[in-house]
């Protein structure tokens, strides 16, 4: 679980960066020249390891929390008040909004590139997705979905990073609470990365 | 009349254990997993008995009432345990610690006991630290120790101010190891109520499932109880609520003499009572003397705040009276000083019941960090428990019921006068005389149960090899079932009006008031008759609500109530014999002019144990001649 | 003060229970938690009910036995507190308590609110200990123990085992009761040697025994009475990764 968490997060940073290019002056140059990269074998290797993570991480994600349903099967009568992060009690929720959008997203974009969707008009060709994304972030709905559905990945994030060190006991009295800091910086990173492609491109940018 | 045999060995004092020992009778390994041995009571001398026979490959059976051995009162120790490793190079010896402990106990402990109590207490040390026990150490990573009360060397280990805790958690983990292996069987959840005999010999217990309410038979070649103390009968006491004497007590009545019942320690430094409605009354550990001036005011019903009353208006009274041990003076001492000030009128608080222990110039010297080093969780609970601040006030305290050095007699194999039963920890008598010092029962409770016992009880069970399983279904099971049950169903029947709680009160206060710190014949006397006339209002105005038949919380409380009105009357009847002052023991008849006590020891040299007769019949004395041999008796001065 | 209490009544393991509700006058603030209710039983007793059970013995916050959930957390609004170290003192004049069992369906109720923590019991049996038989071990001093670790061991082994751990954490978890345990002795060389095995035998005894996983939402160390650490958590997983990797296969 928290192995493929950390490959995710992983992942994340490196479709962050990529997709950031989308922003970059040139016309998306170097985004086209990234998403190219993708037919290379060996990130077809990493993209494999990536579907295996999500499963992985997903499958343990519901399972988990199934048993720790049944761990308590009558409830207490008055709402729990131990103080715990509240993006840690809703990882679950944070989580399934998290695969809604994955589903969505790959929709969107991974069955075009592999045909199993009908390429949009504003496309060139199956790889050609900053067009596709264009069209889609002018999409005042769509855009929302995207920045609210970023707005949780960062709730995950914030929780997600420290948990998985916490789970591999990597632990330490020095290290820990600098731990923590990084990950919450990394969770705004990424949200807010995220969430201002969809921004730019709905109210800076006109085709 | 039954004749005391001590078996206590001959020879020079420092080899008679090991000398002995030598000579015990062993069960070979193939014969010990034939052997069964019950061992009721998991608190640190249980514990430790339960684990040590089982390892030894006997098939032990061990039970508590709570729902996990964890919880026994031994949890609650506080202060340390003693051994005589001579860490600090301050000329301290297996000899200097049976010296203090025979002088601590007032000349009312038997030599050959307390010298091998004090052998074995290296020992014990080393298992504990191989057991993981978390004992506090020096930067260089060997053990720390600290003084305490009654001693001038510093021979305590302790593990902040949970001693207690830690061992206990350390023998509880001997104790699964066994339980894993399949040498120890749990029973937690059970109530002893019935010891049962056949053929003169100990070989099963009666016990009441507090779950289910079903009362089941259990044997075995020996019984073994480990039960613990019986400071419960002031009510309020530093105790668990759920300690009790039935277990002893069912022994007693079968034939196992009762020894020195009425030597009860009283704690000097407990929390003082703070409303009506109060059971409890928490410890804060002697340890704190090390650190902690005892004062009151000078003036007579100085009501100022305390940190108000300036240097020269404090009575140090201890530091007063006894120059050369101060606030370390032993725990009776110390505990009839504090009566003494509070009942002349100079007491602190509302009441009037309590003096002040003072830290403001340990904190000044040592700074906060120190202290709270040392003290910090009993400093804590203090906190809150009365929401004061113990950094910036003197604590407030008053001496509490807290151990019984009396309890069922044994001789030098901790066996009692039914053979097959065993007696160790808080629940025998033999190692305390007339007053324990601190430190010394986590001491011998593990003593007991890990070095002792296991070798003594090999030696008697050396002739059961033979025996087999013993069935449960022989008429002496049948009959103390049946009377355990008859028992129940009387006292489930008296449908009166009061709970068993509102009677015990009442009964911890006639002790208290007759038979507590300081005693005379006429008040015990008088305490007896309060007891009878108590005892029958108990019988006709009980009651129990619910069924026997499952969890049941009030009956459990009245089954232990229902002995103490026997228990209480045999410590007033011992009190009442014991003409003279000794130790916990203080009879106002006997004091000298400055008020302290009066020991007797051409008369009263001895142990008193007690033989049951009967209920309300006066049970019969047999003493056990104490002698002397290796330390000159004098009077114990700690001034 | 007055209070109007409500406690989670059952008869045994195998009924139903039910909310009762109980006003209580005249508590004074300095009486504990369990005095009051002691209080409260007094008087049902008196009217012929049978008496709230709940269980408790030392009274002074070390054996562990009491344990009631008090409006929404573990023995109650204080930190470090156990159920009867609590005062009536930190309530207010007429406020509602509610009165819980510790609910997981590893501590099933046997009565009112007393639960059954035999699991607990059963994670210790599985290796909770050092394997040393008595009368084995060398002199106590030629084992050194560092200071800091000596006192980060004991900071694990205050553990009371009460519970309270499993009641506070959403997914009813025993990770810190047993982390406190496998923590304690990995630290010290004393438990080292057997430390693989150790922390192998008692996750899966803890998995066995049906409480949830560990979603690290530290409810735990907020609610421990005694203040553990869940980075004896962090350990722990360390020491269970370390054994599943590096341990040998165990027949
Ligand atoms: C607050 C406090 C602080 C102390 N501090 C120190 C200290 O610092 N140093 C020191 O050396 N000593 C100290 N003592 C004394 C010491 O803790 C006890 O004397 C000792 O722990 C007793 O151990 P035990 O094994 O004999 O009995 P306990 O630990 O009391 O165990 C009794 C066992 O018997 C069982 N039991 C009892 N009755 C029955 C029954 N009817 N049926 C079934 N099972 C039963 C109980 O379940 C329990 O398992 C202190 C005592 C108290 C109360
Ligand atoms: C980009 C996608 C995702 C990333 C980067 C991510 C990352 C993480 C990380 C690092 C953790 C902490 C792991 C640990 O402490 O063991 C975690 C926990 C969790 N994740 Fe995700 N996650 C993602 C998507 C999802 C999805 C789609 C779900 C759907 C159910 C999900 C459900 C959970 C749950 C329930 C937890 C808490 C379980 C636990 O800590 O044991 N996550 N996630
Ligand atoms: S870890 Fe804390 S909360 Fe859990 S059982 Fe131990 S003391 Fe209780
Ligand atoms: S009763 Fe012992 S901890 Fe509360």
């Amino acid at each position: 679980m928290a192995l493929a968490g950390i490959f995710l997060m992983l992942f994340l940073i490196s479709h962050l960066l990529t997709n950031l290019l989308m922003l970059a002056a040139d016309g998306g140059k170097a985004f086209d020249r990234a998403v190219e990269l993708l037919g290379h074998p060996a990130v077809k290797i990493v993209e494999y390891t990536l579907f295996a993570a999500f499963l992985i991480h997903i499958l343990l994600g519901v399972i988990l929390q199934l048993i720790n349903y049944r761990a308590r099967p009558v409830k207490y009568k008055k709402a729990p008040r131990t103080e715990i992060s509240t993006f840690s009690r809703y990882m679950f929720h944070t989580g399934i909004i998290i695969f809604v959008f994955l589903v969505i997203h790959l929709i969107n974009f991974f069955f075009v590139r592999m045909g199993w969707a009908p390429l949009p008009e504003t496309a060139a060709h199956s790889h050609d997705f900053r067009p596709m994304a264009v069209a889609l972030f002018q999409n005042p709905w769509y855009s929302g979905f995207y920045v609210i559905s970023m707005l949780f990945l960062g709730f995950h994030l914030k929780h997600g990073f420290q948990s998985a060190f916490q789970s591999l006991g990597l632990n330490h009295t020095k290290y820990t609470p600098a731990i923590k800091i990084i990950g919450t910086l990394y969770a705004i990173f990424i949200s807010v990365g995220f969430a201002i492609i969809p921004v730019y491109f709905l109210f800076f940018f006109s085709s | 009349m039954q004749k005391l045999n001590a078996k206590i060995p001959e020879g020079p004092l420092a080899e008679k254990w090991s000398r002995y020992k030598a000579g015990l009778r062993l069960v070979s390994p193939a014969n010990k997993k034939k052997l069964e041995i019950i061992v009721v009571g998991t608190g640190l001398a249980g514990a430790s008995a339960a684990s040590a026979l089982g390892e030894l490959g006997y098939k032990v059976k061990a039970f508590c009432f709570q729902d996990s051995p964890r919880r026994a009162h031994s949890v609650a120790a506080q202060g340390g345990i003693n051994a005589a490793k001579n860490y600090k190079n301050d000329n301290d010896s297996i000899y200097r610690l049976f010296f203090d402990t025979i002088k601590g106990g007032d000349y009312r402990a038997r030599e050959a006991n307390v010298y091998r109590a004090a052998e074995v207490s290296n020992l014990v040390i080393d298992h504990f630290s191989a057991l993981g026990v978390p004992f506090a150490r020096d930067y260089g990573g060997s053990l720390d120790t600290r003084s305490f009360g009654g001693v001038q060397v510093s021979r305590t280990f302790y593990a902040k101010g949970q001693t207690g805790q830690q061992c206990l958690l350390g023998a509880y983990s001997s104790l699964n190891r066994q339980v894993a292996k399949g040498n120890v069987k749990m029973f937690p959840r059970r109530d002893m109520l019935d010891l049962v005999i056949t053929e003169g010999r100990a070989r099963g217990i009666i016990t009441r499932n507090l779950v289910s309410g079903e009362l089941e038979r259990h044997s075995a070649h020996a019984v073994v109880l480990a039960t613990g103390g019986y400071g419960t009968v002031f009510y309020l006491s530093t105790l668990g609520l759920g300690s009790n004497a039935s277990a002893a007590w069912s022994a007693h009545k079968k034939g196992a003499l009762f020894a020195n019942p009425s030597f009860i320690q009283i704690h000097p430094t407990s929390i003082p009572v703070l409303n009506d409605y109060q059971c409890k009354l928490t410890l804060m550990s002697e340890s704190l003397r090390n650190d902690g001036r005892v004062w009151v005011p000078k003036e007579k019903g100085d009501k100022r705040h305390p940190t108000e009353i300036p240097e020269d208006e404090r009575d140090y009274y201890l530091e007063r009276r006894y120059p050369a041990f101060g606030n370390l003076v032993p725990r009776d001492v110390a505990s009839r000083a504090a009566k003494e000030r509070c009942d002349a009128g100079y007491g602190a608080g509302d009441s009037g019941l309590s003096v002040y222990l003072d830290f403001k110039d340990a904190i000044e010297a040592q700074g906060k960090k120190a202290i709270q080093d040392k003290y910090g969780n009993l400093f804590e609970m203090y906190e809150k428990i009365t929401g004061i601040n113990p950094y910036t006030q003197p604590m407030r305290i008053y001496p509490a019921g807290h151990y019984t050095m009396g309890g069922l007699w044994v001789d030098y194999n901790l066996m009692t006068t039914i053979p097959g039963l065993f007696a160790i920890g808080e629940s025998n008598f033999s190692d305390h005389g007339a007053n324990r010092l601190g430190a010394n029962s986590l001491m011998q409770c593990s003593g007991d149960g890990y070095f002792i016992l296991p070798n003594t009880i090999s030696d008697y069970l050396a002739d059961d090899i033979r025996t087999g399983k013993i069935p449960t279904d022989q008429q002496p099971f049948q009959e103390a079932e049946e009377a355990v049950k008859e028992k129940i169903q009387k006292i489930m029947a008296i449908g009166g009006t009061r709970s068993a709680t509102s009677f015990h009160k009442k009964l911890g206060k006639i002790m208290w008031d007759h038979c507590g710190m300081r005693r005379d014949a006429e008040g015990l006397r008088k305490g007896k008759e309060m007891l009878n006339e108590l005892e029958e209002e108990f019988w006709k105005d009980l009651r129990i609500p619910g069924s026997d038949k499952e969890i049941n919380q009030e009956l459990e409380k009245a089954l232990k109530v229902a002995d103490f009105f026997e228990v209480g009357r045999l410590m007033c009847e011992d009190a009442i014999q014991r003409e003279e002052s000794c130790g916990a023991h203080f009879r106002e008849e006997h004091q000298t002019e400055t008020g302290e006590a009066r020991r007797d020891d051409k008369n009263f040299a001895y142990v008193a144990a007690w033989e049951y007769k009967g209920h309300r019949e006066k049970p019969e004395v047999h003493k056990e001649p104490l002698h002397f041999e290796n330390v000159e008796i004098k009077e114990r001065s700690y001034k | 003060m007055n209070v109007t209490l409500k406690i989670w009544r059952q008869q045994n393991a195998q009924t139903k229970g039910k909310f009762k509700t109980y006003p209580l006058r005249d508590v004074s603030p300095e009486m504990s938690f369990l005095e009051m209710l002691d209080y409260l039983n007094m008087q049902l007793i008196e009217k012929g009910e049978e008496p709230v059970a709940f269980e408790h013995d030392c009274r002074e916050g070390i054996c562990g036995t009491c344990g009631l959930y008090i409006n929404g957390r573990p023995h109650g609004p204080m930190r470090n507190t156990t159920t009867c170290e609590l005062h009536m003192r930190e309530f207010k004049h007429g406020e509602v308590i509610y009165i819980e069992p510790w609910r997981a369906r590893a501590f099933p109720v046997l009565k009112d609110l007393i639960v059954d923590r035999s699991s607990f019991e059963r994670i210790m049996h599985a290796a909770g200990f050092i394997s040393t038989n008595t009368g084995s071990a060398p002199e106590a001093n030629s084992t050194p123990v560092s200071k800091i670790i000596a006192d980060k061991a004991f900071d694990a082994a205050v553990c009371i085992g009460c519970g309270a751990c499993v009641a506070a954490c959403k997914n009813s978890s025993a990770m810190l009761y047993a982390a406190a345990k496998v923590a304690q002795y990995a630290m010290i060389p004393q438990g080292k040697v057997e430390a693989k095995e150790r922390v192998d035998k008692m996750v899966r005894q803890m998995d066995a025994e049906g409480f949830g996983f560990c979603s690290n939402t530290y409810g735990c160390e907020f609610d421990c009475p005694k203040g553990i650490s869940a980075d004896f958590i962090a350990l722990m997983n360390r020491e269970f990764f370390s054994s599943r990797v590096c341990g040998h296969k165990q027949k």
